[in-house]
């Protein structure tokens, strides 16, 4: 312990005398949380895929400071990811966590945040109220409202008057049904009923009659990404599409990483988010052909880009604070941070820390012989409506 | 008379080893001060296993669903502290004493049927509780998880520090002293009861021992612990979600027992930390595939045994 204390009062005198330079000799840490087995598996694989894939391309040395990443699987349980974010703060010393598969995830962990002082970049879990749990708190995924605030006004300008919503029982879907509701009536539509599903194995059938029967021209739907391949398919079964019920969705219905394999009767469906592999920017064609040459051809999904905009807002806070990496300092630096990401531009929030993007409006169809998620239209610089303060 | 009596008593006296063992353990978070989250965890899971061990091993009552004590016990713990006060103590009480009623109103579904109703009854609690915690959300928050739990010092002077040495000591030392209590009792004539109703019921029955009352105060007490474990879970993450009831937790518990072995007080213990350990080492190294490797241990262990997984010279030794 002495000796450390002498080297480290060794490298501060040098550092004060040989200004920023010396500071290089230790690495700067980024702790990735993520549920890497269970139920939300494919977001940890497509999260670490992608944070690795922006350090493949960018390089692993920011203003001087090598990038470590550890990557913990924390299986989806919330007190598992605080004692993990705990041991990585206070053992590791990471000076930047980030993940967070789920809301209850990153609310357990949120105080220790504000706690120890340590930015905390979400790059998954999408309720509003996460940013508002600490200060330290910033996100690159997106929110349930901003999504769901604009597939409203589509469905309101787009001859959609009765509609009957459909949501998980948890948080973000009641975040989706809330948000969609207000927008949905106040631009004079009707919500003819609004169900919930349980979160784990929900079984769609008996809801699914259910709006048959009511008729309504559009069911509003958000399941979280694994769930949508099923409820598509008894969508179908039911021949719900030929008895003239749309199917209007969040993005995490028609997930890029399992669109494909909902087979020919996801045609058609519309969806609003901020993220579709089949976005025409050159960035993003880049992006997709790295992603899928990096990982055995899998397709990213609004996940990796998350975590890849995640990378890219810590890279940019270390070279903005020029390799120093204090907490307050890296959060300062993110706040109003504005970018191109492969989804489009995107820019930090200065006051919410949330992000601010595109809402791009979807159509599923084919391409080259495979299902994408092809953009009709967009809604600029969408803040989280969601925010109560 | 004298040396039968000695004779008998003998396997209830403490060994040396377990006096050894104990001081170690109760020094744990300052000798291993850097790991002292992750023994915090493990102490959790270990009297977590012992409660359901008293059951299991000690009665031959099987359950699926011990979880429901333990996530009963973390929600009011971590209620108590939000809307009386935040004195870890008098949570901790008040945890165990809730899952203590608790624990004595679904003795009543146990004492009948087979050990396969059993299974499902168990299990059939859990998930009631784990929906009801999610349903009820002007109280737990639902599926995001209780907010705000501050609590406050222990015993009015140490306060839960980021390191979790505080969070690791407090729990081992109310594992320690719940380890006491319940090895006092089940070297008692009231669990000598509890053997012999698992060894068989009929013929306990026959001898005169009050078979349904011995089930339902044992089950109580197990859902106590359980509850106190879930209790000091809830108070050291300053959390709780619908999670604490999930099934995966009740049957962590199960394997820990499988490993450790049944009916055998530290079984829970050594289990929970070989587990927890495992798990813990496998995934950082492996964060996707460790469950691979935790499985086929599982299987390496019940083909060779554990006899001789724990004791490798016992290979050679003549049947």
């Amino acid at each position: 312990m002495k000796t450390c204390n002498i080297l480290r009062l060794a490298a501060l005198t040098s550092s004060l005398i040989f200004s920023a330079g010396a500071i290089a000799a230790d690495s700067f840490k980024i702790g990735l949380i993520l549920p890497m087995t269970g139920q939300q598996a494919s977001t940890g694989r497509q999260e670490e895929a992608a944070a690795r894939l922006y350090m493949a391309q960018h390089g692993d040395t920011v203003a001087g400071r090598k990038i470590e990443l550890i990557v913990k699987d924390d299986t989806t349980v919330p007190d598992m990811t605080k004692r993990l974010a705990q041991e990585l703060i206070v053992n590791d010393k990471v000076n930047v966590i980030a993940g967070f598969g789920i809301t209850p995830s990153a609310m357990a962990t949120a105080p220790l945040a504000t706690q120890s002082k340590t930015p905390m970049v979400v790059t998954a879990a999408a309720t509003s109220s996460i940013t508002e749990a600490s200060p330290y708190v910033v996100r690159t995924s997106f929110t349930l409202a901003q999504a769901s605030v604009s597939v409203a006004n589509w469905a309101g300008k787009n001859k959609i008057s009765k509609v009957i919503t459909l949501v998980s029982d948890y948080g973000p879907g009641k975040d989706a049904e809330k948000y969609f509701s207000q927008t949905f009536t106040a631009n004079g539509g009707q919500i003819v009923e609004s169900l919930r599903v349980p979160l784990m194995n929900p079984d769609f059938a008996p809801f699914l009659q259910k709006v048959r029967d009511a008729k309504p021209d559009a069911l509003f739907v958000f399941v979280p990404s694994g769930s949508g391949a099923s409820l598509m398919k008894q969508f179908i079964e039911r021949g719900m599409d030929k008895a003239g019920i749309k199917l209007i969705a969040t993005g995490d219905v028609t997930d890029d990483d399992q669109l494909n394999g909902m087979g020919d009767g996801a045609l058609g469906v519309v969806t609003g988010h901020h993220y579709s592999a089949a976005h025409p920017s050159k960035m993003n064609k880049d992006f997709v052909k790295a992603f899928e040459k990096a990982n055995n051809g899998m397709r990213p999904n609004f996940m990796a880009v998350a975590a890849y905009d995640g990378m890219h807002v810590i890279y940019e806070a270390l070279k903005a604070t020029k390799g120093e990496g204090d907490g307050d300092a890296l959060v300062t630096a993110m706040k109003g941070m504005k970018f191109e990401s492969p989804r489009g531009p995107i820019s930090i929030d200065p006051d919410t820390r949330d992000i601010v993007q595109n809402i791009y409006m979807r159509k599923v169809e084919k391409q080259h012989g495979q299902l994408y998620n092809i953009e009709f239209d967009v809604l600029k610089d969408v803040k989280d409506p969601g925010k109560t303060k | 008379m004298e040396s039968a009596s000695l004779s008998l008593q003998a396997h209830s006296r403490w060994k040396h080893l377990e006096t050894v063992f104990w001081l170690f353990a109760l020094l744990s978070p300052w000798l291993l001060a850097k790991h002292a989250l992750i023994i915090n965890e493990i102490v959790i899971v270990a009297l977590f296993a012992l409660s359901l061990d008293l059951i299991l091993g000690y009665t031959g009552i099987v359950s699926l669903g011990h979880a429901a004590f333990f996530g009963f016990g973390a929600y009011s713990a971590a209620l108590f502290a939000i809307h009386v006060m935040p004195d870890p103590l008098l949570g901790l009480l008040f945890g165990a004493g809730i899952s203590l009623l608790l624990g004595a109103l679904c003795s009543v579904l146990i004492l009948r049927g087979s050990d396969l109703t059993r299974l499902m009854v168990t299990l059939a609690v859990a998930l009631i509780l784990k929906e009801l915690s999610n349903k009820l959300s002007w109280l737990t928050g639902g599926t995001d998880g209780l907010q705000g739990v501050m609590m406050g010092p222990v015993l009015g002077k140490f306060d839960f520090d980021i390191r979790g040495i505080t969070a690791a000591w407090y729990s081992l030392a109310v594992t320690f002293l719940l380890f006491l209590l319940i090895r006092r009792l089940v070297h008692s004539p009231f669990g000598a009861t509890l053997t012999a109703i698992r060894d068989n019921r009929l013929r306990a029955m026959a001898i005169g021992i009050p078979v349904s009352t011995r089930i339902a105060v044992i089950y109580s007490i197990s859902a106590a612990i359980a509850g106190a474990a879930g209790a000091l879970l809830a108070q050291t993450s300053s959390f709780a979600s619908p999670d604490v009831f999930a099934f995966d937790r009740s049957a962590d518990i199960l394997l820990i027992l499988v490993i450790g072995g049944t009916g055998w007080l530290y079984g829970g213990i050594i289990g929970a930390i070989v587990f927890k350990l495992l798990q813990d080492v496998i995934s950082s190294i492996t964060p996707e595939y460790w469950t691979f490797w935790i499985g086929a241990f599982l299987i390496a262990l019940v083909i060779v045994g554990r006899e001789r997984f724990l004791y490798p010279w016992k290979w050679f030794a003549k049947r």
